[in-house]
């Protein structure tokens, strides 16, 4: 059941219960709670097998109860321990909402530097499975507008087995926002664990004519557009920027430096949106070096829809990236 | 020692000498506001002191405190100074939180104290995690989380002490039930106003004591504590009752005079003082004395307050994040 993780294809959901197993073998003072994480093997089957492997007492099932379970992992984490919290999505985040914003993320500028909050929250985010308006939305951005807590938002397998541990050595709460598309993803990892610097950006594929900004769900789309582009000539650098907060500011600006031209692609809406910050960045610092106003292609903004045509017409898709790309390069 | 009230001269000399304290740091923090040496919301614990007093003298020095934002009283009474306390709602660099939080957000990690806490039940889910890692961690320390009876309404109390049972932490839940939750009567915003019966339906032991009574709440508190030690979470609801406006910008036009002059002859700081007169444990001088050293703390907390220095605004965006750490 456990993949040789040597030298072998694993699944992001592998990449990531790995990255779990892992964190809990080397640190006795790490846990992982939440809804169905347990006995059910967690509703995106990420913890499967972790209860009986460790037991009751580190794999806590938990009621329905988003602000109590965060809550109590930021008194754990106050407490000495090192929590993973598990939340079903980011829709049903928002039940805890008061909890991440109002205490996670205040308590050790509130307190003087007296307590610190070292936790961490895993969840889905995303759309793309037909689940309707209340379980498809991309709140990440949301929390990223927060100080105080940090955004994590693995969107390559390297980064499902390479981010959680770092993460959890950080002082600080940390957020990581798993796309729900990406867990059957499969690559291959080979050697020792990868040493993934949580402050970076990642460049996923080099290019000079212009950037394609985006992180999680979105970066597998902005490959494919770069791979189509390439057939036409034009040399597309994808920026996975997988850190939202604080954003690397210095290789998306580098990046853009070098292209003089960026298009932001973030499944989120566009109002208010992590695309609309990145874009004032890039207004704001390489304003001259641009050949073309900085763009973006986000969802529409609608409540995501069931039927998967319209799903899908929300949604970012390859031709409008494409399009968006044709546009700052004209 | 007195048979009629079970306690020593000394022992009512001491609760009495705490409940005093709390009362005239609080009358200085009023005063102090009217001339605007103190700021944003001030919530005063006057009439409540039996409360904070019965059930902090039983807790040990390694037990964490979770509070509301009316937690003047909570911090003094663990071991905050009152100078730090008063630094901190002056909003000096000495301050308890470096003048970060104010009156509503006293922070002390010496003392275990988990604020000063400003959303209603917020942090009730704290407290459950505090008690969590003890539990994990095989630590006989206990956790005493205070709250108001209108974080009954909210969904964490409910949700806490469902997790704190159901995982038996070891969380001691104070309800202090000052009958109002801002302006809204309890019977106002709850159908059932018996609230043992709503903490009881979570299979825990609760109850109600008088928290007007310091000697009775002590008693109650001793009871739950031990219990709470043994490795159970426990609901005390301390019936009580503020003299004051919910803050300085309450016109109190919810309750009438009549009714906060009936529970001031209940007022703990008269009546204690009049038990141990009756139970021959005073001495001449006991009134004066006391009061002479508790105004001489306040004043000195006051003047260490006035004369502490501003944290320099380059400071600001510091602790945002946990300094060298990754950022």
């Amino acid at each position: 059941m456990t993949p040789d993780f040597r030298m072998s294809t694993v699944s992001y959901r592998e990449a990531m219960r790995e990255a779990i197993r892992d964190a809990m073998r080397r640190d006795p003072r790490v846990f992982l709670m939440g809804e169905d994480v347990g006995r059910y093997g967690g509703c995106y089957a990420v913890s499967k097998g972790l209860l009986e492997e460790f037991g009751e007492e580190r794999i806590r099932d938990t009621p329905l109860s988003e602000s109590a379970f965060v809550g109590a992992g930021i008194g754990a984490a106050l407490g000495g321990l090192r929590p993973i919290v598990e939340v079903m999505t980011v829709n049903f985040s928002l039940l805890a909402l008061d909890q991440i914003v109002n205490t996670a993320a205040t308590l050790r500028h509130m307190s003087g530097n007296q307590f610190g909050v070292p936790l961490v929250i895993r969840m889905t985010t995303g759309a793309g499975r037909q689940l309707a308006a209340q379980h498809s939305h991309s709140l990440e951005g949301w929390y990223a507008h927060v100080p105080g807590i940090k955004i994590l938002a693995p969107a390559t397998i390297q980064d499902a087995r390479g981010m959680l541990w770092p993460a959890l050595q950080d002082p600080d709460p940390v957020l990581i926002f798993e796309h729900n598309s990406l867990y059957n993803e499969t690559a291959a990892l080979t050697g020792e664990p990868p040493e993934v610097d949580i402050r970076k950006a990642q460049i996923a594929r080099p290019g000079r004519d212009v950037s394609l900004l985006t992180y999680g769900g979105t970066v597998a789309l902005a490959l494919e557009a770069a791979r189509t582009l390439e057939a036409e000539g034009i040399q597309a650098e994808v920026i996975d920027l997988r850190v939202l907060r604080p954003l690397d500011e210095a290789t998306i600006l580098e990046s853009v430096r070098r292209t003089r031209r960026a298009v932001v692609i973030d499944e989120a809406w566009r109002s208010g949106s992590l695309a609309a910050e990145v874009c004032a960045r890039i207004a704001e610092e390489a304003f001259y070096e641009l050949e073309a106003p900085p763009t973006r292609v986000c969802s529409a903004e609608v409540p995501m829809p069931y039927a998967k045509h319209l799903e899908q017409a929300a949604l970012p898709q390859l031709a409008d990236v494409l399009d968006a790309v044709r546009g700052v390069l004209a | 020692m007195s048979e009629a009230l079970g306690i020593e001269r000394e022992q009512g000399l001491h609760l009495w000498r705490q409940m005093l304290r709390v009362r005239r740091m609080e009358e200085a923090s009023a005063e102090l506001y009217t001339k605007s040496k103190i700021r944003g919301f001030l919530h005063l614990y006057i009439g409540q002191e039996a409360g904070g007093v019965g059930v902090l003298e039983q807790l040990e020095p390694g037990d964490a405190v979770v509070a509301t934002y009316r937690e003047h009283g909570h911090a003094l009474l663990r071991g905050i100074s009152a100078r730090s306390i008063m630094a901190e709602m002056f909003g000096k660099q000495a301050g308890c939180s470096r003048g970060r939080g104010g009156s509503m957000h006293l922070f002390d990690a010496a003392a275990r104290f988990y604020g000063g806490n400003a959303i209603v039940g917020g942090h009730l889910p704290l407290a459950v995690g505090l008690g969590l890692a003890d539990r994990l961690q095989g630590r006989k320390q206990i956790t005493c989380c205070f709250f108001g009876e209108g974080a009954v309404a909210e969904g964490e109390f409910h949700e806490s002490l469902n997790l704190a049972r159901l995982w038996r932490l070891p969380v001691l839940f104070v309800c202090e039930n000052n009958l109002y939750a801002m302006g809204t009567a309890l019977a106002r915003s709850e159908a059932q106003v018996d609230l043992c019966r709503k903490a009881a339906s979570y299979d825990l032991h609760a109850q109600a004591v008088d928290g007007m009574d310091v000697l009775a709440v002590a008693a109650a508190a001793r009871a739950c504590v031990d219990r709470v030690r043994s490795g159970e979470p426990v609901f005390l609801e301390v019936k009580t009752y503020r003299f004051r406006p919910h803050s300085m910008f309450d016109p109190e036009l919810y309750r009438d005079r009549e009714e906060v002059e009936r529970w001031k002859e209940r007022d703990p700081l008269v009546t204690f003082p009049e038990r141990l007169e009756q139970a021959g444990l005073l001495e001449p001088g006991d009134r004066e004395r006391l009061e002479a050293e508790v105004a001489s703390e306040v004043a000195d907390a006051v003047a260490f307050a006035e004369a502490a220095e501003f944290e320099p605004v380059s400071d600001l965006c510091r602790f945002v994040y946990a300094e060298g750490a990754p950022e």
